[in-house]
């Protein structure tokens, strides 16, 4: 994929000359392993059950969309923020508290259409609020920060039984039959999905190289410098929480439709954690890191326990295995698959050159 | 707080750069000591002082990177001595770094962008850059403007050290200077570049203020009107060039202690 090229440098768009005249310029730039893999997604229900559908794929969009966020804010601001599956849980919570799950004691019932914007502004706000208060600490103390908050979210929600029900939270929580669909079905939950993983995913790439985006990457790499170029610093590192914590409240909603349910444990310490790994297993260099990361967490995750009994281990030892292969890949490579992959290229690339 | 009619009639008059009992401590280390100074608009002044005597201080109590711990500073009237840097620099005041501060992993063009974005309108846009940009227009005419055209497209990381030196003074020019600190922008490089450097600080509109620390005294003169002279974190003396060069104790001080 064009994918792995350095694209913190906005001149790669600009530096490519346009070859063929009759498609626009951004189509002609799209590498044709972009068109076949897309081909591919698109195409995925008509030859995998729904088992696949649903519990790989549709899976490793939505844990995708959170670990990307966390990329943004990792890869292009420097920020490692613990609380994007905490943003998740709220958006998901919201969504059950204010629409339709099987505890009507407490949920509200309202209509969809104001359901779902309540629980993305509430989520976003709580990122902020959230981003505010790390944006002021550097490297292992804003881990320490996002981290106590997901903490407290996590205590707070199981403790708490007038709001959010406490232990069981909230069950039977479905997505709206929106144009006669029933969206938590294998096929339509897939391509749900994947549209939303897939526009969160563009808007990344996009506004990384945005002057917002570029903004980020100049605080990133040099903050104090932007400051004495007029920037904020602060309101950028903020905004950039923000612009993370929507992609992670809509990724909350659509998982709390592919769970049905959501509970304290849906936001607690081992997922938050589990995050992280799926966006450093991928790698923090470019958005499309996160999903890899993601799909082999999924992978792992839904077949190491068959795969390790056929061994003769116990099966609950899966994790054991996950974080076996975290360890491996951090070891061999510190960006992440992406990082694998680019090396790979690069030693072919030599390797061509010197025949 | 002054009403808009007396700040505007302050902004006719006042000093572009006024320090007023500026002191900055690190920890017991008093390395700007009761600092007071006035810098007319449109001034060029030159800062000498041997090492360690609070010139790049002076310029960080200024900009806001480390504010000072007592003392007034106002920017064109209006006291700025706990702004932020940001808001420092959105209302005219520019500088370089004695050490370059620069995006190594952005090309040159995209750093002067950067620099353009900061003192405009949309740091938060989500449009990307366009070559035919207004902003992007600015980048690409201060790039040749400190003759860095030829590296446009070169990653910073690249570049020599002479062009990273140019490329300092390119972010300062960014926008709508009214004032700039330039810290020994000449320091390291090479015969022909320190005249290039020259050339630059001279093609500046008139109305341009700047102050620069500078060791050579041969650059120093050409590039500056009048001199401050600075020892132990206080200024010692202030006068024209030829005032300062001929004074016993700048002399004993300075220009024979082994310095330009
Ligand atoms: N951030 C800081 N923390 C602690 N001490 C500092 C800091 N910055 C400067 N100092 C001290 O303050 C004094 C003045 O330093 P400053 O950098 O202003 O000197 P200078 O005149 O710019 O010297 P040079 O010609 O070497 O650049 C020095 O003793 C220096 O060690
Ligand atoms: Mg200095």
């Amino acid at each position: 994929m064009a994918a792995t090229t350095n694209t913190l440098n906005p001149d790669a768009d600009r530096a490519a000359p346009s070859a063929a005249q009759s498609l626009p310029d951004w189509l002609n730039r799209i590498h044709p392993a972009v068109w076949l893999l897309a081909l591919f997604l698109l195409f995925v229900p008509a030859f995998t059950n729904d088992f696949i559908q649903l519990q790989v794929f549709g899976w490793a969009f939505v844990l995708g969309m959170i670990a990307l966020s966390l990329m943004f804010l990792a890869g292009y601001g420097g920020m490692v923020s613990l609380v994007q599956m905490t943003v998740a849980g709220c958006a998901g919570y919201m969504y059950a508290i204010f629409g339709h799950s099987a505890f009507m004691e407490v949920s509200l019932g309202w209509p969809w259409w104001a359901t779902i914007p309540i629980a993305l502004i509430i989520a976003v706000l709580f990122g902020t609020i959230s981003g505010a208060l790390a944006v002021r600490t550097e490297g292992i103390y804003t881990i320490m920060i996002t981290l106590a908050i997901a903490s407290a979210f996590f205590y707070f929600t199981r403790q708490n039984y007038t709001i959010f029900n406490g232990f069981s939270g909230f069950n039977a929580v479905r997505p709206p039959p929106l144009f006669g669909v029933d969206w938590k079905q294998a096929t339509p939950f897939y391509y749900l999905s994947l549209f939303f993983a897939t526009l969160s995913f563009l808007a990344v790439l996009y506004v990384s190289r945005s002057s917002f985006g570029l903004a980020l990457q100049g605080v990133r790499d040099n903050a104090r410098r932007m400051e004495a170029l007029g920037f904020n610093v602060t309101a950028h590192r903020i905004a950039a929480y923000s612009f993370a914590a929507l992609i992670a409240a809509v990724a909350g909603i659509l998982l709390t439709w592919l769970n049905g349910q959501i509970s304290p444990g849906t936001a607690g310490i081992g997922p938050v954690i589990d995050i992280l790994i799926i966006a450093v297993v991928g790698g923090l260099r470019h958005p499309i890191g996160p999903f890899i990361g993601a799909l082999i967490y999924v992978v792992l995750r839904t077949f190491a326990l068959d795969a390790l009994v056929a061994v003769g281990i116990a099966g609950e030892r899966f994790q054991l295995l996950i974080g076996l292969g975290f360890l491996l890949i951090v070891l061999f490579s510190p960006d992440g698959v992406l990082g694998l992959w680019s090396r790979w290229r690069a030693r072919l690339r030599k390797r061509r050159s010197e025949l | 707080m002054a009403s808009v009619a007396e700040r505007l009639s302050a902004a006719g008059t006042a000093n572009a750069l006024e320090l007023r009992g500026v002191s900055r401590l690190f920890g017991a280390l008093v390395a700007l000591d009761d600092v007071t100074m006035s810098v007319r608009p449109g001034e060029r002044r030159a800062v000498l002082g041997s090492n360690g005597a609070g010139k790049t201080t002076l310029f960080n109590a200024v900009t806001g990177d480390f504010p000072p711990s007592s003392g007034v500073i106002r920017f064109f009237g209006e006291d700025i001595t706990w702004f932020p840097p940001h808001e420092r620099i959105r209302r005219g005041l520019r500088r370089t770094y004695q050490i370059s501060l620069l995006f190594g992993d952005l090309s040159v063009l995209d750093n002067v962008y950067l620099a353009c974005r900061g003192v405009s309108r949309g740091r938060f846009s989500l449009l990307r850059p366009r070559r035919n940009d207004a902003l992007m227009q600015s980048a690409i005419e201060l790039v040749e403007a400190v003759h860095l055209s030829a590296v446009r497209e070169r990653l910073v990381a690249q570049l020599s050290y002479g062009e990273q030196r140019q490329l300092e003074i390119a972010l300062a020019l960014a926008g709508a200077p009214r004032f700039i600190l330039f810290d020994e922008p000449a320091a390291g490089l090479a015969p022909g570049e320190r005249a290039e450097l020259v050339e630059i600080l001279s093609s500046l509109p008139r109305h341009i203020g700047y102050i620069i620390i500078e060791h050579d005294m041969d650059v120093a003169l050409r590039v500056a009107e009048s001199v401050s002279m600075m020892h132990n974190g206080r200024i010692l003396k202030e006068g024209t060039p030829a005032e300062i060069e001929s004074d016993r104790e700048v002399q004993e001080l300075y220009l024979g202690g082994g310095h330009g």
